[in-house]
């Protein structure tokens, strides 16, 4: 699992830029004998052929990151953005890009502090006014390098750092597809569907027409989510902790999670000795949202990584968890074989 | 005829808010059961109660939501205190003080942080007692992820009940009572009755539910505000006894005129006492409803109903009698819109 999610984190795929992991992940998926069909926004289907069901399962993981989309390119050469989904503006500044499929290197710069007021450095700047400097000195040279409607994603390689952690930007949700790809080609030999889902960062929108087309009659969503574990939050603010197990979460802001497939999944994890944490607080969303509630209703559970500074360019992740949400989804699938 | 508010007792001895709707799905089918022509739970767990009507009448969906509001566990400390997230629209600087019940009998209080000011007060800032010393025997009794509800009393005062969760049990019991007024003979129209699920967290059962039925009209039943008690902040034109609250608008949908005129017909035919309403905020299971699949008439029937989401609400009776009445005389009838 550690190799393929640090394989996955460096793959560029801000939303509607998921071309590089489609490309990644459908030969692999066409040699683990499974039909793969890429709907029109972009997300893929892999159905696995396997033993029957009980019911028709399927998996969803999105393939897209945060990340920057240039919108403006200036008379003197630096590039204005805007950000593809949910990015704190307060990790933006001093940070390294890569702009576009060339990765043209860039500096995320703003105001040199010595020309700001006093009231200036005490506020977030906004994204306005910052800029992404790529070393040109006009727009002719800037256009050389790159164009209006290009990604940029942050320079921020996988490294295994302290014990057992990873650090890399895009673990969300790289962590929920390296798991959906394991479970194709290593998992039960159960007939089952996995959707790599498209835009889930800038408001879940490919899941609910992956939904429609695929018709399940249950739905578990792997995701990456907010870790409060941090020095200065309350106890009963922490949400989840890395290195404490898969993540279960019985609703966020997107779903509240079906209550059969919550107490089914804790023990499973009970059973097989998985280890799993509960997450304590109600925050953030998925593409359970909108699979919950496409067609006539779709029951859906959750197993989540939790992961630190989520949607910076370092987030950081408990390899031994990547494991044990593995674990657990392999041991749902295996416990549907007919 | 069933009584209003021992049906609403019956229906409301549960914990049953948004997300966990078994309880109050099992009390409301058993008093459907006399008069349903068949009955089903969908994936997300909608009650579907079907009525069958003459053949070439018109399929409707009638939904009243039976979720509540209400707390879910999150945490749990040494101490054995527990902190819980809400379900629903909660008025935090609202709940310090009132008792609560967990699907489990256990009783406990919520309070307040010492340090906090109640005008400030948030969620987090709340926590529950249960009058256990450490988490391990709090343990014993409740769990994260549990839930719990307000554990307030149900009277009758005035011309009014006073009840937890009148929003929107009490709907509930007006669809169960328009389902017995409609038994006596077969309607006109195809009838499914649906108590929907979480419609606190933002109308998913309906919305789901709608899919599914693929009705040629949509009528919700839910609580409404009132504009008759003293300083309002916002003038509304819907009073507590004013009879059946024929929804014009509110923030999830503009209801369809043409349904709307032919519900306030009906009413007006069979002497039924009705008033329009228009909600500033909120919304009903209506507004997905009208928006499902390619798009319906829809509408909705409220009950005038004070202090909606406080641990004590407040409804006059007559107004959900007369509701009832409107209902059933609307989809017994031939409909032509």
């Amino acid at each position: 699992m550690k190799e393929l999610v640090k394989t996955l984190c460096a793959i560029d795929a801000p939303s509607s830029f998921e071309d590089a992991m489609r490309d990644f992940i459908r030969p692999r998926a066409e040699a683990a004998g499974c039909e793969v069909y890429e709907d029109v926004l972009g997300n893929l289907i892999v159905h696995k052929p396997g033993a029957p069901a009980d019911k028709r399962i399927m998996f969803a993981a999105h393939m897209d990151e945060v990340g920057i989309i240039i919108k403006a390119l200036g008379d003197d050469g630096y590039l204005k953005f805007a950000c593809v989904g949910g990015v704190d503006v307060r990790v933006l500044i001093g940070k390294r890009v890569l702009v576009g499929a060339n990765h043209v290197p860039g500096i995320i710069g703003i105001k040199a502090v010595h020309l700001t007021t006093q009231d200036e450095r005490k506020i977030v700047p906004k994204i306005n006014d910052m800029y992404i400097d790529i070393g040109a000195s006009s727009r002719e040279e800037a256009e050389k390098l790159t164009c209006c409607g290009d990604y940029a994603v942050f320079d921020s390689f996988p490294v295994d750092f302290g014990e057992g952690m990873l650090k890399a930007r895009a673990i969300d949700d790289r962590v929920g597809c390296a798991t959906m790809l394991k479970l194709i080609e290593n998992g039960p030999a159960v007939d089952s569907w996995y959707v790599f889902t498209v835009q889930e960062e800038v408001g879940t929108r490919g899941a609910a027409p992956a939904s429609h087309r695929i018709k399940p009659d249950a739905a578990i969503i792997l995701e990456g989510t907010t870790a409060g574990d941090l020095p200065d939050a309350k106890p009963h603010l922490k949400v989840c902790a890395p290195g404490a197990g898969a993540v279960l979460p019985f609703m966020d802001n997107s779903a509240i999670y079906d209550r059969e497939m919550f107490n089914e999944l804790r023990s499973l994890a009970e059973k097989n000795g998985i280890r799993y944490q509960i997450k304590q607080y109600v925050s953030g969303g998925t593409d359970a949202g909108n699979i919950q509630r496409a067609r006539a209703g779709i029951p859906v559970a959750a197993i989540s990584a939790a992961v630190r500074y989520i949607h910076s360019p370092s987030c950081v992740a408990s390899i031994d968890d990547f494991e044990q949400i593995y674990a657990l989804a392999a041991a749902f699938l295996a416990a549907h074989a007919k | 005829m069933l009584d209003i508010f021992d049906t609403l007792c019956e229906i409301n001895a549960c914990v049953s808010p948004s997300g966990s709707e078994e309880a109050v799905s099992v009390a409301i089918a058993k008093v459907a059961a006399p008069f349903a022509d068949s009955i089903t739970t969908d994936a997300l767990g909608n009650l579907i109660v079907k009525k069958n009507g003459k053949p070439g009448g018109k399929k409707i969906m009638l939904s009243a939501h039976m979720d509540s509001i209400g707390l879910v566990v999150t945490y749990i400390d040494d101490k054995g205190y527990i902190r819980f997230s809400n379900l629903g629209g909660i008025n935090a600087p609202g709940l310090p003080g009132t008792p609560v019940r967990f699907g489990n009998g256990t009783r406990g209080v919520v309070a307040m942080e010492g340090k906090v000011k109640l005008a400030d007060c948030k969620i987090q800032n709340l926590y529950i007692d249960i009058g256990v010393s450490s988490r391990e025997e709090a343990e014993k009794y409740v769990k994260i992820a549990d839930v719990a509800a307000f554990d307030t009393p149900a009277f009758r005062t005035g011309n009014c009940i006073v009840s937890p969760y009148l929003d929107n049990r009490i709907s509930c019991v007006t669809l169960l009572r328009a389902l017995e007024l409609v038994s006596a003979s077969t309607p006109e129209n195809e009838l499914y009755f649906v108590f929907s699920v979480q419609e606190e967290v933002g109308t998913r059962g309906a919305q789901v539910a709608a899919f599914g039925l693929e009705p040629d009209l949509g009528l919700a039943v839910d609580v409404t505000r009132t504009g008759d008690t003293p300083e309002i902040a916002v003038p509304m034109a819907c009073d507590a006894g004013g009879g059946a609250a024929v929804k014009i608008m509110d923030g999830s949908l503009i209801c369809s005129p043409k349904l709307v005129a032919a519900l306030e017909k009906c009413a007006e035919t069979n002497n039924i006492k009705y008033q329009r309403e228009i909600l500033l905020n909120g919304g009903t299971d209506a507004g997905v409803m009208q928006r499902s699949k390619g798009g319906m008439h829809a509408g909705c029937i409220s009950i005038p109903t004070r202090y909606i989401h406080s641990p004590q609400e407040m409804c006059c009776e007559s107004d959900v009698a007369d509701s009832a009445a409107l209902i059933a005389a609307f989809v017994s009838a031939k409909i032509e819109l």
